[in-house]
């Protein structure tokens, strides 16, 4: 159950090497706090995340989880649910960039990025959802990203699946109304994380640390939606109605 | 059978972590047959939902409200005893029994309370110092138990289930009714006296010296004032006044009881909420000035000494969207410097609401998860959305666990089982007896989820 102050005792990370999801699971971590799961593909390479979480009287630990395999979602939240309790705070956080160049030159590489991103992503969050739902209470964070809010070229792929994964999210989260559970969407901006090594930071570059408070305020005043850095909301109000031609040509990285 | 159950979201009066149950209103006669109905998430039954937090729902499960009649009460005058049945609040109860020259033997601050709901929280009230909790004035109760087994206790028949029901959280089984002692009283009103306290040190004094001439006793603080003002509290001592004391025009219906209401907050106050820092201190200013000095007699009516916010309906709603914790622990005595210390940092916090009590209590009883002890109490109401609040109700926390306190259950909304553990030194023993009745987990709630009580 999480407290008054949204404090969770269960945490699960889905995509337990994400740079993001670690630092929000490290964030909402709280003296109610017993188990923080890392979900990931090779829970070998988590040690680090692992190590981070760790604090007396919290079972912190990495677990297999593949995203693509679909069919093994119900399963996997079931068999999870029996050995630590109810999910209070679920992260979704598994998603990959993508080299856009690379993407648009094999397109088959490109449909696997979509399906990780999207349809994986919209499986494993319908067998939380059901999860909750049966449970009456529980939070799913969604992490979105501004490159959804209006999908440009320099990363058309990614962007998009951010964008479809936002609107499954918002469907997600109107259709738990009334159950007790629910959907925060965060949409950070670009992130200095692991997955952006290397990459030049877009304008309003933030961090980790940054996504992570937004998301523990969302939580405790029972927000919708989070920005990260939150003038980003205000900015994308202005650039979702950019003409096109102008769109193209603004240096957003 | 097929219950007419609604899936509803509930939450305590702090209005803060609610969840979504399956709750249904069920006559008494019903309730063996929905406990057997109760899914692998379990059941609780609900009062009035006054407890501040979250032990009154169930997620996921079903919640339970009992249809009972405050009508069918049976008044023993030669025992002075009232048997009645659990679902029957204190402000039906009290209209039954002012009138007929009695008063309930404890009295929270709320008269919208069940009979169930004050022997599972065994609530106190401003008369703890001499006359205990309410537990200590039940008599016997008949509980139905998980097994569907209907069973009669007192302190002489199951003590086991009898001392683990009080103070349970409605963990142990449902109450069903209970027979407890009241109180003889020749008048609705009663005689207070007032002393006005510059700060903590001389209210402290105060209370340690003359409380025990008084039937209740009870302090407010104000705590956003600092400096030379830090402290400064109101306290009032008070009991029945006879008839002897009342004008002539009240003497001649010495047992008149009519509590009114003056009006509810409506359901549209905005966001945020209407306590903040800025309103708050002026209601301080003004509520510490309004008082005198020193008075002594002043004759005041039941709701006005013992329920004053009673008559604002709903008056929750004033803390906004994001609702309130309700905050209250207990250090026992000889730690005065510690409760001092946890009150400054509430002071430096800025958070506190005009709402706040400052107790005095007196002996504990047998009740393994009664939260009383002796020692100080302090009650105070802060708003959950604040951005400091966790990191400054964790830190309290750790204060009052230093020195051997603890934390209210039918408040508490933030703690966690290691502080429970930490606090309730008899939490195994009352495990164990809960398991002995309900081996298979059938009472169930998000508090004893929460807080790992059970299972």
């Amino acid at each position: 159950m999480q407290n008054a102050f949204g404090e969770p005792q269960n945490i699960l990370v889905l995509g337990g090497t994400s740079d993001i999801g670690v630092a929000i699971a490290r964030r909402l971590m709280a003296p109610s706090t017993k188990t923080v799961t890392l979900a990931c593909r090779r829970p070998e390479t988590a040690g680090l995340a692992v190590a981070s979480l760790t604090r007396p009287g919290v079972v912190a630990e990495a677990v297999e989880f593949e995203a693509t395999d679909e069919s093994n979602h119900v399963g996997f939240v079931r068999a999870l649910v029996d050995r630590t309790g109810d999910l209070d705070v679920v992260i979704l956080a598994f998603g990959q960039l993508g080299d856009q160049e690379r993407l648009e030159n094999d397109p088959a590489s490109a449909a696997d990025l979509v399906r990780v991103n999207f349809a994986s992503a919209a499986s494993i969050a319908l067998a939380v959802a059901a999860q909750m739902r049966k449970q009456g209470h529980g939070r799913l964070v969604v992490l979105s990203s501004v490159a959804g809010e209006r999908v440009r070229k320099a990363n058309f792929v990614y962007g998009s699946t951010k964008a479809g994964l936002d609107g499954f999210a918002q469907g997600l989260g109107d259709s738990l109304e009334g159950t007790g559970a629910g959907v925060l969407i965060v949409r950070p901006g670009f992130v200095h994380s692991s997955m952006t090594a290397g990459l030049e930071a877009a304008p309003f570059a933030t961090t980790p640390d940054v996504v992570a408070d937004a998301v523990a305020s969302g939580l405790r005043t029972g927000r919708r939606i989070v920005w990260a850095p939150g003038i980003l909301r205000w900015i994308f109000m202005i650039l979702r109605h950019v003409p096109a031609p102008l769109w193209r040509r603004l240096p957003l990285g | 059978m097929a219950p007419d159950y609604r899936r509803i979201s509930l939450s305590g009066w702090g209005r803060t972590s609610p969840s979504v149950s399956l709750l249904a209103e069920v006559p008494v006669e019903g309730l063996a047959e929905h406990l057997k109905d109760s899914s692998d998430r379990g059941v609780v039954v609900r009062g009035l939902g006054r407890s501040y937090g979250d032990a009154a729902q169930n997620a996921g499960g079903r919640v339970l409200t009992i249809a009972d009649r405050a009508a069918e009460a049976v008044i023993d005058d030669v025992r002075g005893t009232v048997t009645v049945g659990a679902g029957v609040s204190l402000d039906e109860l009290m209209r039954l029994i002012v009138p007929r020259g009695y008063f309930v033997p404890v009295t929270p601050g709320t008269r919208y309370v069940t009979v169930g709901g004050a022997i599972a929280s065994d609530i106190h009230g401003k008369n703890h110092h001499v006359e205990g909790s309410f537990g200590n004035h039940v008599e016997r109760m008949a509980i139905l138990t998980a097994s569907g087994e209907v069973v009669e206790v007192s302190p002489r028949e199951h003590p086991d289930l009898f001392w683990a029901t009080i103070g349970g959280m409605g963990l142990t089984g449902v109450v069903l009714d209970a027979t407890f002692r009241l109180l003889r009283v020749e008048t609705s009103r009663c005689t207070v006296d007032t002393i006005r306290c510059r700060d903590l040190d001389e209210l402290i004094t105060e209370m340690s010296t003359g409380d025990e001439n008084s039937r209740y006793s009870v302090s407010w603080v104000d705590l956003l004032a600092t400096g030379r003002k830090f402290g400064r509290s109101v306290l009032w001592r008070g009991d029945h006044a006879r008839r002897s004391d009342l004008d002539p025009k009240s003497a001649s219906d010495p047992l008149q009881y009519a509590p009114r209401h003056l009006l509810t907050v409506p359901p549209v106050v905005p966001g945020p909420g209407l306590v903040n820092a800025a309103t708050s201190r002026i209601f301080n200013e003004l509520w510490f000035r309004k008082e005198p000095d020193r008075q002594t007699g002043q004759i005041k009516s039941i709701p006005a000494f013992f329920h004053p916010l009673d008559s604002v309906g709903a008056w929750n709603r004033l803390y906004g969207r994001s609702g309130f914790v309700q905050y209250q622990f207990v250090v026992p005595f000889g730690h005065e410097d510690v409760f001092r210390r946890i009150i400054e940092r509430i002071v430096a916090s800025r958070l506190a609401s005009p709402l706040v009590v400052l107790k005095r209590f007196g002996a504990s009883n047998e009740a393994p998860l009664s939260f009383p002890m002796p020692g100080w109490t302090l009650t105070v109401d802060m708003p959950a959305a604040a951005h400091e609040i966790a990191a400054l109700s964790h830190s309290l926390d750790e204060l009052v666990l230093s020195v051997g306190g603890r934390h209210y259950l039918a408040k508490d909304a933030h703690t966690s089982a290691d502080v429970i553990r930490a606090g309730y030194p008899r939490l195994a023993e009352w495990r164990t007896t809960r398991d002995k009745w309900d081996p298979n987990g059938v009472f169930a709630s998000d508090l004893a989820r929460r807080l790992e009580l059970v299972g």
